[in-house]
């Protein structure tokens, strides 16, 4: 019951209420019972757990190019069947662009500020290095926009968020006046960069911050060999293609050795082939996700820096109180109880989303990296039959020939 | 084409590091022909390499290595029976060119087998130029077992006695080789091949012959030039993947339930690291055989020249024996349509006397007669050749076809080798990722 009491502050600080103080689902509840209880043994897995339990879908896709006089852009449609009672239909589908999902992103940080928001792709590219309407870079784009929105809609706490249902359901959302004030107030929030002089911060939330930079560490590196593995593999590639005419080139000069030089060659093109197909997969599907736990991190240390603020805030309050308490005997005034509460919240809070995060990580990575081992193995595998059905082809030739030189 | 028959006729030419079935393909394939080849009577093997250090010609030291070669008569065991001792000698690479030389200049319409080479070419970049380097002497040392029996499984080389000798006699040899005097026709084989000098009614099909040759020069050299480059790049992109596996495991100690599987993943990323150097190390063989080849073309390219030669020395003979009929025409009747000199001085300086012009007939006849003789030898000769030549270059041919086509079955295996390679390594490593 403490906690529920907890949420609704939560919403108050900013002054916008928050509807609804239950999540749906009496399990997600008892699981955040769970976690304040027992930290050690997260036996559940509440990525498969939401999944059980989901009432809310949304998707992304659809990617349109609009043209207009003043700028050119493209749009994603969102849909959502939901049987929730926060919301008015059973489905929804409108269309959004970019700028509409980092107005939410925005509107959720500064109205859950105890939470974990994910991130978005990133915002700005470069002019002239990367084309902004290439198939690839929409389609990168678009997935990664999917799954912030499913990683929202998949929170106990977020998918209740207001502006997400404004979001999904709003056909035309008219944010322009908000949002440039908005971002300011991100901003400054941002910038206090880890400037708190804490008493004692919990050794926990410490120890997810290391966790955090040394995981960051980690990332960068293997986004780094990826990115290197490609580079050679693209070195590699045109060698191969050169090698693969000398064959055919070799063939023309032949009779009896013509269709085992052309097959060589043959099979040489087929693995330039799959090899590019490879390289395509790495960039489309693993280097994007590794990006975005980057940015996934950036968000889960500003919730930190934050957690540490509100914690100094109270410190601060606290001692100032103990302070006139000796002087004049005054009780504890409301305002420094309000604000442990408040710490012990986004504590809570935090801790719930740090195991969601997590356990969705440990998912996010495993199937990252099954799915890099499934494209380098389908790589093999087509290069394998290339080859295969060349040895049968030439040596079903060498038995004709045989049996011919016998009769 | 003749059967193949029982195995002590037959010879394997390559490595006999080689998987059973490749080594029964080899059996197969090989082209020993029954008769009088060496083969059939003795086993040879190059088996060992060792360094020497010793005075040269200008007497300064200098490390070489030595080649052992043993030979063995090809009897069958009985069984049970131990196998006899063989006779060994102790060879080194320049006296492998020696006999090669001797062969090219005392069998011009054969294509002499080649050598292996001589410095180590077409190299990519993790592998030594040094001659000296163990690697490259290996290599080397299964050349010369291959240049051997070729030349002892060949229906002519093989039946030659300073071959026999090479094989049998390590310290005469040398004075035997260069008694024969062949060294004196190197000079005539060394024009052959240099010189600029124009046939009027070029052999169609050795002109064809030649522009084949040239042409597979050009493309053996090409293709080995870029599988050195595509071996450098793949090795580029293996040993990359060494790099996943210290970052897992460095990344594993910050995990609970991932630890483990990240861990033996990395393991095996640094397994697809370290699996390159296998793979392309027999990649080489490959390479050696692709450069057997290349030489061959050379040496193709070398008889067909020799037969230009013959073909413009031949052309010579006629040419003057033309004049010369010419000439005794001109004297007999007295008509003057060639210039030549006597003709000149006897206008300037007066009518010679009857005696002179018959002394002059009869030396012409002479000279003819010895002229059509002359060029009756050289068409013989030229014809021999030319039958003897063709001969070969069908042999040759058909050589050729088969072993260039068991090389590239051989390279298609090794491929499939690599595949599955691969494949079990990322297999390993994603069940590690399944248990994260």
């Amino acid at each position: 019951v403490g906690h529920l009491f907890c949420f609704r502050e939560a919403g108050l600080t900013n002054g916008t209420p928050v509807e609804t103080s239950s999540p749906a689902s009496t399990s997600s509840l008892l699981n955040r019972l769970q976690l304040d209880d027992d930290l050690e043994a997260d036996i559940r897995d509440p990525y498969a757990e939401a999944a059980e339990t989901r009432d809310l879908f949304v998707t992304v896709d659809d990617p349109k190019k609009h043209v207009s006089t003043m700028e050119t852009y493209i749009t994603y449609r969102v849909s959502t069947k939901t049987s929730r009672v926060e919301f008015d239909l059973p489905e929804y589908c409108v269309r959004r662009r970019y700028q509409d999902f980092d107005w939410l992103r925005i509107k959720l940080e500064d109205s859950q500020p105890t939470h974990l928001i994910p991130p978005l792709p990133e915002k700005f590219v470069m002019k002239g290095v990367v084309d902004r309407f290439s198939e690839d870079f929409v389609e990168t784009r678009m997935k990664a926009l999917d799954k912030f929105l499913k990683r929202v809609a998949d929170h106990p706490v977020l998918s209740f968020n207001p502006h997400l249902n404004t979001f999904l359901t709003t056909k035309d959302l008219n944010k322009r006046q908000g949002l440039a004030l908005l971002s300011k107030v991100g901003e400054s929030v941002k910038h206090v960069a880890g400037g708190y002089k804490l008493r004692a911060r919990p050794a926990e939330f410490g120890a997810m911050g290391e966790y955090l930079d040394t995981f960051n560490q980690k990332l960068g590196t293997i986004d780094r060999i990826a990115q290197r593995i490609l580079k050679e593999q693209s070195e590699y590639l045109t060698e191969l293609r050169e090698y693969g005419t000398v064959y055919s080139s070799w063939a023309g000069s032949e009779d009896e050795l013509r269709r085992p030089l052309e097959g060589v060659g043959g099979c040489v093109t087929t693995c330039c082939g799959a090899l590019e197909d490879l390289g395509d997969g790495m960039s489309q599907d693993i280097l994007p996700v590794l990006r975005e736990y980057v940015l996934y991190i950036e968000s889960m240390k500003s919730v930190l820096r934050k957690r540490d603020q509100s914690q100094a805030e109270y410190e601060g309050r606290l001692e100032a109180a103990v302070l006139r308490k000796q002087e004049d005997r005054t009780p504890m005034p409301l305002e420094v109880e309000k604000c442990q509460d408040k710490v012990e919240c986004f504590n809570a809070d935090l801790k719930a989303d740090w195991e969601r995060w997590q356990s969705n990580k440990r998912h996010d990575f495993k199937q990252l990296l099954t799915g890099m081992a499934d494209k380098n193995i389908n790589h093999y595998e087509k290069c394998q039959a290339a080859w295969e059905s060349l040895i049968t082809l030439l040596q079903d030739k060498q038995t004709e020939d045989k049996t011919s030189e016998t009769n | 084409m003749a059967d193949c028959g029982s195995n002590e006729e037959v010879a394997v030419i390559f490595n006999t590091d080689i998987t059973s079935t490749e080594s029964e393909n080899n059996l197969i394939n090989t082209m020993v022909e029954i008769g009088a080849t060496l083969l059939r009577k003795m086993e040879i093997n190059v088996t060992e390499a060792e360094k020497r250090t010793g005075k040269n010609t200008v007497n300064m030291q200098e490390t070489y290595t030595v080649y052992l070669i043993e030979t063995r008569s090809a009897e069958t065991v009985p069984e049970g029976g131990t196998p006899t001792t063989p006779d060994t000698l102790w060879r080194r690479y320049s006296e492998f060119e020696l006999l090669r030389t001797y062969l090219l200049v005392t069998y011009p319409y054969i294509i002499i087998p080649p050598l292996p080479e001589k410095r180590a070419e077409f190299v990519w970049h993790k592998m030594s130029a040094d001659n000296l380097d163990p690697d490259f002497v290996e290599r080397r040392r299964v050349g010369l077992e291959n240049f051997l029996l070729r030349v002892a499984s060949h229906p002519v080389l093989s039946n030659d006695k300073i071959f026999f000798l090479f094989l049998t006699e390590e310290k005469e040899w040398r004075e035997v080789v260069l008694e024969t005097g062949f060294q004196d026709k190197v000079d005539s084989r060394l024009k052959s091949l240099s010189a600029m000098f124009r046939v009027k009614n070029p052999d169609k099909r050795f002109t064809a012959l030649k522009h084949y040759s040239d042409e597979l020069n050009s493309v053996i050299s090409q293709l080995l030039r870029v599988r050195a480059k595509v071996a450098d790049r793949l090795y580029g992109v293996y040993k990359v993947h060494g790099n996943y596996g210290r970052v897992f495991s460095e990344w594993s100690a910050i995990e609970k339930e991932m630890g483990d599987g990240l861990q033996s993943a990395g393991h095996h990323m640094d397994t697809f690291a370290a699996s390159i150097d296998d793979i392309l190390e027999e990649e080489e063989h490959y390479a050696d055989q692709l450069k057997e080849y290349l030489f061959y073309a050379e040496a193709v390219r070398s008889v067909c020249r020799k037969h230009e030669l013959i073909q413009y020395e031949l052309e010579m003979v006629a040419q003057d024996l033309v004049s010369k009929k010419q000439q005794k025409e001109e004297l007999a009747t007295g008509t003057v349509r060639v210039f030549s000199l006597k003709g000149m001085t006897s206008k300037l300086f007066g009518q010679e006397s009857q005696e002179q012009r018959e002394s002059r007939l009869a030396a012409l006849e002479q000279s003819t007669r010895e002229g059509e003789e002359t060029l009756k030898e050289r068409n013989t000769e030229c014809q021999e050749f030319v039958r003897t030549a063709w001969e070969d270059i069908g042999r040759f041919k058909e050589q050729k076809d088969r072993d260039l086509r068991e090389a590239l079955i051989s390279y298609a295996i090794m491929q499939i080798s690599m595949c599955k390679k691969g494949i079990q390594v990322w297999s390993n490593a994603k069940e590690c990722f399944n248990k994260m």
